[in-house]
């Protein structure tokens, strides 16, 4: 039931609208993979993942922690007498020892650059849940928030969907690598003040999703200026804090805010979560980080409709205080990422594919423009669901991150082995060698029926008629954008 | 303009009632048997302490769920990165066959039908997020949890409207207090959409009656309106009558699904563990709807607030072992039958009756007699007594919106036996020493008068448990 848009219908409006965003094209990949997950012996013509921002490098020294940690467990024997007092425990505080362990990971995670008060760290129902409460905190329905593209798509939901605030997208390009720039906030702001929207605040990703880059110093200052200058608020979602694998070193708001002495710090807030760094998403660790009293406070209230797990938080709480651990988790989990992304950013180099340069993130920004049939979304999609459906590969199109500039995609490499990696770069090389190829006899056949010579600059122009090809099947609308687990075929 | 938005100015989120003062004060002096002895006893907390010796032998039969491991084999990453908002199959279905094994499998459960949800809390502000909006209002019998105040209200901008109950009749719910709140609504310019009634009822640890359940169904189905049964306390019941769902009801009047589908559009159960199995910690909770577009809406939802999946895991195992669930569920409901028998024989030794209940983890107690006056002032002057001078930490009847001046609830499973016979002889005392002394009675008064302004100050730290 559910009657459509009205008002007075038998549900609200927020249960039957799609405002959650889950209807979008971007998850038909899902589905594609869904119906045929890659497995190297069980499937290895299957559809690869490589939509799914997961860190998957890392489990082996966590469950090592674990391994010589048994009483983190509330189950086990060394840990079993904690039990009762941890499943009893449901004071939105959060367990001490836990809250102390998130701060003093942050901090390591900044190196050690800037401390954090353990009182001003809020728990959420992962960082999904924080951007939401956030959102309930600084704004009212009708209230906007200004965020650069290309952004994460489920902000549309997270920010958006029950709290009625809205999106103003400050739009940014190649032409200068994607980067902010003070003069696009300020015409996006001006524009918002003459359709007569109130806008609250910046959220920035940093480092961001999907570009896998991070803000330096100067745009950062320039960033707070901003904010201060129009008295608006800056949340910094800084998930993938620790995902940072080279140069430039991260510049967390926190240390910008240090030595900005007319840095109005009410302003200031940052969203945290353990699913990117630590590889957890299924623990659901979300942080808010306010440096703003009365948002914590209020921020804590509404932390009752997300908890973290006591048993999460006990378990976790030792680990995170673990300076040995945390030092040697960080380094290491730091030199996989960068192994890998040269692995596969080199891989791509050599067929003549470029990404945007990174230093971060789990994914890279790769840069497919020159494939495009034409610069559009439609085109863009167009070979999205060649890249889907043939290549096998689903991986994410730019348009479903608001990206303005068409033919950019988001390709994850953290969440599988070195070995499914190679046969992603086989595929997209074979990919790239056939459609050279057509490229090539298309232009030889246009040679031979206009009997002139036609300098290919690009090997890679393609011809429309092949776009349509009977191959290419018709995308189906999605049901659930998450990917089955394991788990859920064990049962 | 506010820097901040309007949410957090307003009080909504119903923080600032007398009832999580109570708690301020325990905080600052708390009850233990070597260190503070003369400290405040807890028995403002609706939580079940009573079981955990049988969750924790069962932990330690069973090494493979403790440890992440299924079939000797780690499934810690599967763990770690499972995240699906469908949540673990294996645990819905062992979560809708303990719901139907305590409903003595009278009404069944479609895993299909289960949205998993942080608790409680997160279940009820979902649903009515999905059911109401802006100028909508629920319908809530009295006396009711206080902190739906929050849980509905806060972030939904849906109201409450009560529906008013007395004790002239056990507080149940009658057709002419149903038609009341209709009109109430109507007054304040509010759209009716749904009934919300917890079942058993927290506070008065009684069930649903059957005519009432009949009236309820009756009553939406006139109206077209939704009904939430939070059936968060339906293990804890302990004496007859046997608790009936909702759910049983629908069932017994043959609305079939295919039949009546309208109906089974309109109701929904919300569940938990924290009660049941004393795992408020866990955040497990869930939503049960046979409205299809409910479940797809509250699951997308469900994104803010899941149930961490090493949870998920652990719970699966256990109540997958049905030999346990049998044993737990039938030890637990004697545990809570003993405890509640003790609460009450002691209190009525000191002259002081309860309402007479079948379930939960406290007892809605009548202490009309020792109000000064029929008035609301004349309860939180007595409140403020028990809580400084025989230094026990009980709920005030205001703090649920109750509408007679006088009824506390007074909590029994969260404390040993021994600290439970320990606040039934400070109360016996007070009630002696309280019987008729002028003098005695104007020193007690000046002692309350100074606190009292002490009391309404409100400290910037209140430290609030999920209280229910």
């Amino acid at each position: 039931m559910g009657f459509g848009n009205e008002s007075h219908g038998l549900l609200s409006r927020m249960a039957v609208n799609d405002q959650h965003g889950e209807n979008s094209a971007y998850f038909d990949g899902w589905k594609a993979y869904d119906r045929d997950p890659f497995h190297p012996t069980h499937n290895p013509h299957g559809v690869l993942q490589m939509g799914l921002a997961e860190n998957q490098l890392c489990f082996d020294l966590i469950q090592e922690w674990m391994r010589n940690h048994p009483e983190a467990s509330i189950c086990t024997p060394e840990g079993l007498h904690h039990f009762s007092d941890v499943a009893i425990f449901q004071d939105y505080h959060g367990l001490p020892k836990f809250t102390k362990g998130v701060a003093n990971f942050m901090s390591k995670v900044r190196g050690g650059k800037v401390k954090f008060d353990e009182s001003r760290v809020v728990m959420s129902g992962g960082a999904t849940g924080a951007n939401e409460v956030i959102m309930f905190c600084l704004a009212d329905p009708g209230d906007a928030f200004l965020i650069p593209t290309p952004y994460y798509p489920a902000y549309a939901r997270d920010l958006c969907w029950r709290t009625g605030v809205q999106i103003v997208p400050v739009h940014c390009d190649s032409s200068n690598n994607f980067q902010i720039t003070r003069d696009a906030l300020e015409r996006a702001y001006k524009k918002a003040e003459e359709d007569n929207i109130n806008v609250k605040g910046l959220l920035l990703t940093n480092p961001s999703n999907p570009l896998g880059t991070t803000l330096d110093r100067e745009t950062m200052k320039s960033l707070v200026t901003f904010i201060n200058e129009k008295n608006i608020h800056l949340v910094c979602d800084e998930i993938y804090a620790a995902t940072v694998f080279s140069t430039p070193s991260f510049v967390s708001v926190s240390e910008i805010i240090q030595d900005m002495e007319f840095c109005n710090k009410d302003l200031i807030h940052i969203v945290y979560s353990l699913s990117k760094d630590m590889g957890f998403p299924g623990f659901r660790v979300g942080i808010i980080y306010s440096y703003n009293d009365i948002v914590v406070s209020c921020a804590r209230k509404m932390s009752s409709f997300g908890l973290v797990s006591s048993q999460t938080q006990h378990m976790l709480a030792d680990m995170l205080l673990d300076d040995d651990f945390v030092d040697k988790f960080l380094a290491e989990s730091s030199q996989r990422l960068a192994k890998r992304h040269s692995l596969f950013t080199m891989g791509l180099e050599k067929m003549g594919i470029t990404c945007l340069p990174s230093n971060a993130g789990l994914f890279c920004w790769m840069n497919l423009r020159s494939l495009l049939k034409e610069q559009t979304v439609e085109g863009e999609m167009k070979l999205w669901r060649v890249i889907v459906n043939e290549v096998k590969l689903n991986i994410s199109p730019g348009s479903s991150f608001s990206c303005s500039e068409s033919g950019w995609f988001r390709v994850c490499f953290a969440n599988m082995d070195d070995e499914t990696v190679k046969v992603a770069l086989r595929r997209i090389e074979v990919f790239v060698g056939k459609e050279g190829e057509k490229a090539k006899n298309v232009i030889k056949r246009r040679q031979r029926t206009t009997g002139l010579r036609v300098n290919s600059s690009s090997s890679k122009r393609f011809d429309e008629s092949w776009l349509m090809s009977p191959h290419s099947t018709h995308i189906m609308s999605p049901h659930s954008p998450i990917p089955h687990s394991p788990l859920v075929k064990v049962t | 303009m506010g820097l901040l938005s309007t949410k957090v100015t307003c009080n909504s989120h119903g923080q600032d009632s007398s009832y999580f003062l109570g708690w301020q004060e325990y905080e600052k002096n708390p009850y233990d048997r070597v260190m503070n002895p003369e400290g405040i006893i807890q028995m403002g907390l609706a939580e079940n302490q009573l079981s955990f010796d049988l969750l924790e032998s069962w932990l330690d039969k069973n090494p493979d769920a403790a440890g992440f491991k299924s079939a000797g084999k780690s499934i810690f990453r599967e763990l770690a990165l499972f995240q699906d908002y469908h949540g673990l199959p294996a645990f819905k279905n062992a979560l809708v066959d303990f719901m139907a094994e305590i409903r003595g499998n009278a009404v069944t459960f479609d895993p299909d039908h289960i949205v998993l949800t942080a608790g409680s809390t997160s279940a009820n502000e979902t649903l009515v997020f999905c059911l109401g909006e802006q100028g909508d209002a629920f319908l809530i019998p009295t006396p009711y949890y206080p902190a739906f105040d929050r849980d509905l209200k806060w972030r939904t901008g849906v109201e409450i409207v009560p529906i008013q109950c007395s004790s002239s009749n056990n507080f149940q719910i009658t057709e002419s207090a149903l038609r009341e709140a209709c009109e109430e609504a109507k007054k304040r310019n509010l759209r009716v959409k749904g009934v919300l009634v917890t079942n058993p009822s927290n506070p008065l640890g009684t069930t649903l009656s059957r005519d009432e359940l009949n009236l309820l169904i009756d009553f939406i189905n006139e109206k077209n309106i939704h009904l939430i049964s939070d059936e968060i306390y339906s293990g804890t019941v302990f004496s007859s009558p046997s608790f009936i769902s909702v759910m049983e009801i629908l069932e017994e009047r043959n609305y079939h699904k295919d039949s009546h589908p309208d109906v089974w559009d309109r109701v929904h159960v919300v569940y938990s563990l924290s009660k049941d199995l004393g795992l408020p910690g866990f955040r497990v909770g869930a939503i049960y709807s046979e409205n299809n577009t409910v479940v797809a809406a509250a699951t997308k939802m469900s994104s803010f607030g899941l149930v961490s999946s090493q949870t998920q895991y652990l719970l699966s195992a256990l109540l997958g072992d049905k030999k346990f669930t049998k044993k737990y569920i039938s030890k637990n409901q004697k545990r809570l039958k003993r405890r509640q028998n003790m609460l009450v024989s002691g209190l009525q030794k000191a002259g002081i009756n309860c309402l007479n209940s079948n379930a939960g983890l406290f007892c809605w107690v009548d202490m009309r007699h020792l109000l000064q006056s029929n008035t609301f002032d004349a309860e939180m002057e007595l409140w403020k007594q028990i809580v400084y001078e025989v230094r026990l930490n009980i709920s005030p009847g205001s703090s649920f919106h109750c509408t007679e001046p006088g009824w506390f609830r007074v909590c029994f499973a969260n404390l040993s036996q021994d600290t439970l016979n320990l606040a039934i002889k400070r109360l016996k005392s007070f009630v002696a020493e309280s019987s008729p002394s002028g003098a005695h009675h104007s020193r007690e008064s000046s002692k309350t008068r100074s606190l009292t302004n002490w009391v309404f100050r409100l400290s910037s730290r209140v430290r609030e448990q999920e209280e229910r």
